[in-house]
């Protein structure tokens, strides 16, 4: 059963870029930061490939900012997806937002599945996925995982996590929970949040980054979809957080043990 | 007035630690509001865990029914939020726990509600509550407002003291909402992680490897096991299958606070300190003099993890 699924690509602050409140805190300083994909939206578009490559159908990825996004919608067509579509938005969006899009994209393009991340890295706020399914009356599974580890000769072979029944109505989730897994079954169209266990996601080859530069992909005024898009989470100011002061470095087991027994009182 | 109500979660008959921290956060936040404290319980056994609530001086509004357990947030959602109009709740408290992240999203959906996630701590003055919060893996401490007139959260449980005893609690059976003839979702397993130690985020000492334990995490569980410790990871060695998932700590993992973290082999990115850097005392064993752990770390000691934690283990027995 071939399936469509749509997928979000997300343009955040690289992980490795080093993160600074400005002094006025509006804001954060964006000299010399980079961007990228997403890590968890990475995941997600490599769990739409190999439910293509598997299945077969359509993967369709959709970014949802200012002109800067459509880098992160040509990734996900560099990786492999089918096209890309980009709703453009400029200004702060919050969860209640971006869901909403979502759902406007969701009734144009009636996927099957829709697969992000669980988590942006910049908001870390881990809710537009529920959001989504709770808007649009869909199951959903967070934080979806595997049993097999990342070295495994599954990952290597490039299964997916993700396991479509034969008849293509119910899918089989693997959810990372406190105390241990989880294992869920959707009836499709459903909603699927990506863990960083689910896979090891591939870099672009180059023919995909051809294609995707050549990529023509479309671009929706948010205000099409959604009319109300005015921030629910109003964000009034950032500060660094509190320093935590480095301690001492001590000789050797010996000096670790007394330091913790006699002056910290731990041990 | 905004009335206050907390969502619990459960585990066999009591209620989790994490509930109890949302406990306190909500006495604290009806306390700012002057509205009334209200804590909801479903589940298919929830005598037992509505009386602990009660005796924290919330109205609990018990939903005994079998097909509330296990959880699933379709189930649960939709009778949170009849009960959230019914009082009517202004404020919608969870515990960012697993379920709480992935139900409560749901909950402020159906309400059209916004949501704040991990909250540390309230600001503002009076009735205008602010919520201190974590952004890019807590490199930045946001002050929000929800502008929505119910308003949903999730603390951090390491960041909230769990409710004192107070008066005026009482315990009301309720009914769940009318949920649809054909449930869209399946609950089918839970495979556990099965382990004698005390959980990771209520442990009092935390030992945790990363990859320079190479895969072999003896000698932190060994001397995790004479402390009376949780065994906790950096994400390098759960995604090399060493230890489950369930032991990660950091930005995407668990956030733990201690009152001792021993890190072993774990070099100290930001994303592994954000779940760790409020533990009280941290120890950090690394072969590297410059890693960044040492910034973080109380005491750190420059050596190889293989000889340091037997050597360290060997101390605390002789000491007993
Ligand atoms: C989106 C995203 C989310 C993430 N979330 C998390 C998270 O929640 N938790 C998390 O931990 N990470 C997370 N990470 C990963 C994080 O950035 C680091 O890659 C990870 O924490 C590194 O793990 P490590 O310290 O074990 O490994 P490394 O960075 O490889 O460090 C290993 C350390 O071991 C030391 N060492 C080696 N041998 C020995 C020895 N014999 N004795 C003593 N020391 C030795 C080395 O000097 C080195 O410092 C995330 C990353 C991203 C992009
Ligand atoms: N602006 C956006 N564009 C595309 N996808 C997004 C956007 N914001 C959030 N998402 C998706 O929603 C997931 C969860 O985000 P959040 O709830 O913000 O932590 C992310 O991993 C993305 O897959």
């Amino acid at each position: 059963m071939p399936l469509k699924i749509l997928v979000t690509a997300k343009r955040v602050e690289d992980p490795e870029s080093r993160i600074q409140v400005r002094p006025d805190g509006a804001g954060i300083v964006t000299e010399g930061v980079n961007y990228r994909m997403n890590p968890f939206d990475e995941i997600a578009v490599e769990e739409a490939l190999r439910l293509r490559e598997k299945h077969g159908g359509e993967v369709v990825a959709v970014g949802i900012g200012g002109e800067p996004a459509l880098s992160e919608v040509k990734a996900a067509v560099a990786m492999g997806a089918d096209r890309g579509l980009l709703v453009r938005h400029d200004g702060p969006l919050d969860p209640p937002a971006v869901s909403a899009l979502l759902a406007g994209v969701f009734e144009r393009e009636r996927p099957d599945l829709v697969v992000l991340g669980k988590q942006s890295i910049d908001d870390d706020q881990n809710q537009v996925g529920q959001y989504l399914a709770e808007r649009l009356d869909l199951p959903q599974a967070t934080c979806a995982s595997k049993l097999e580890s990342l070295e495994s000769e599954a990952e290597k072979r490039r299964q997916p996590g993700l396991l479509l029944s034969a008849d293509g109505r119910t899918l089989e989730v693997t959810r990372e929970v406190d105390g241990g897994v989880e294992l869920v079954a959707l009836q499709l169209p459903a909603v699927v949040t990506c863990d960083l266990r689910l896979n090891k996601p591939r870099f672009a080859s180059l023919p995909g980054i051809m294609k995707s530069k050549k990529a023509v992909i479309p671009q929706l005024a948010a205000a099409t979809l959604a009319p109300d898009l005015a921030p629910r989470v109003v964000v009034r100011s950032l500060t660094a957080p509190p320093a935590r002061q480095g301690g001492v470095k001590v000789a050797d087991v010996e000096e670790l043990w007394r330091r913790l027994h006699d002056e910290a009182k731990v041990l | 007035m905004p009335n206050v109500l907390v969502v619990l979660e459960h585990a066999s008959g009591s209620l989790r630690k994490a509930a109890r921290c949302a406990l306190g956060a909500g006495q604290q936040l009806a306390a700012r509001t002057g509205g009334t404290f209200h804590a909801a319980l479903l589940g298919a056994e929830v005598a037992a865990a509505a009386q602990e609530a009660a005796a924290a001086g919330a109205t609990v509004h018990a939903v005994a029914e079998p097909r509330f357990t296990p959880y699933l947030a379709e189930q649960h959602a939709p009778t949170l939020a009849e009960l959230a109009r019914a009082i009517p709740a202004a404020w919608i408290v969870g515990a960012a726990t697993a379920q709480g992240k992935d139900l409560l999203p749901r909950v402020a959906a159906r309400l059209g509600a916004g949501a704040a996630t991990d909250v540390l701590a309230f600001g503002g003055e009076g009735e205008a509550v602010t919520l201190r919060r974590p952004m890019w893996a807590g490199n930045v401490i946001a002050d929000v407002e929800i502008a929505t007139p119910v308003k949903v959260l999730t603390i951090r449980p390491t960041e909230f003291a769990p409710a004192p005893p107070a008066p005026g609690g009482a315990v009301v059976p309720a009914r769940g909402a009318d949920a649809p003839a054909a449930a869209k979702i399946r609950f089918l397993s839970f495979q556990p992680v099965k382990s004698e130690r005390p959980e990771l985020t209520e442990a009092r000492v935390v030992v945790a490897g990363g990859r320079g334990t190479k895969g072999n995490f003896g000698p932190v569980e060994a001397l995790a096991d004479a402390l009376g410790g949780a065994v906790g990871a950096s994400r390098a060695a759960v995604d090399a299958g060493w230890v489950p998932n369930d032991l990660q700590v950091g930005q995407t993992g668990k956030v733990v606070a201690p009152d001792l973290y021993v890190a072993a082999g774990i070099s100290g990115q930001i994303q592994h300190v954000a779940g760790m850097k409020g533990s009280k005392v941290i120890v950090a064993v690394n072969k590297d003099a410059d890693a960044p752990i040492f910034q973080v770390a109380d005491y750190g000691l420059v050596a190889d993890l293989f000889e340091a934690l037997p050597a360290l283990l060997e101390k605390v027995k002789a000491s007993r």
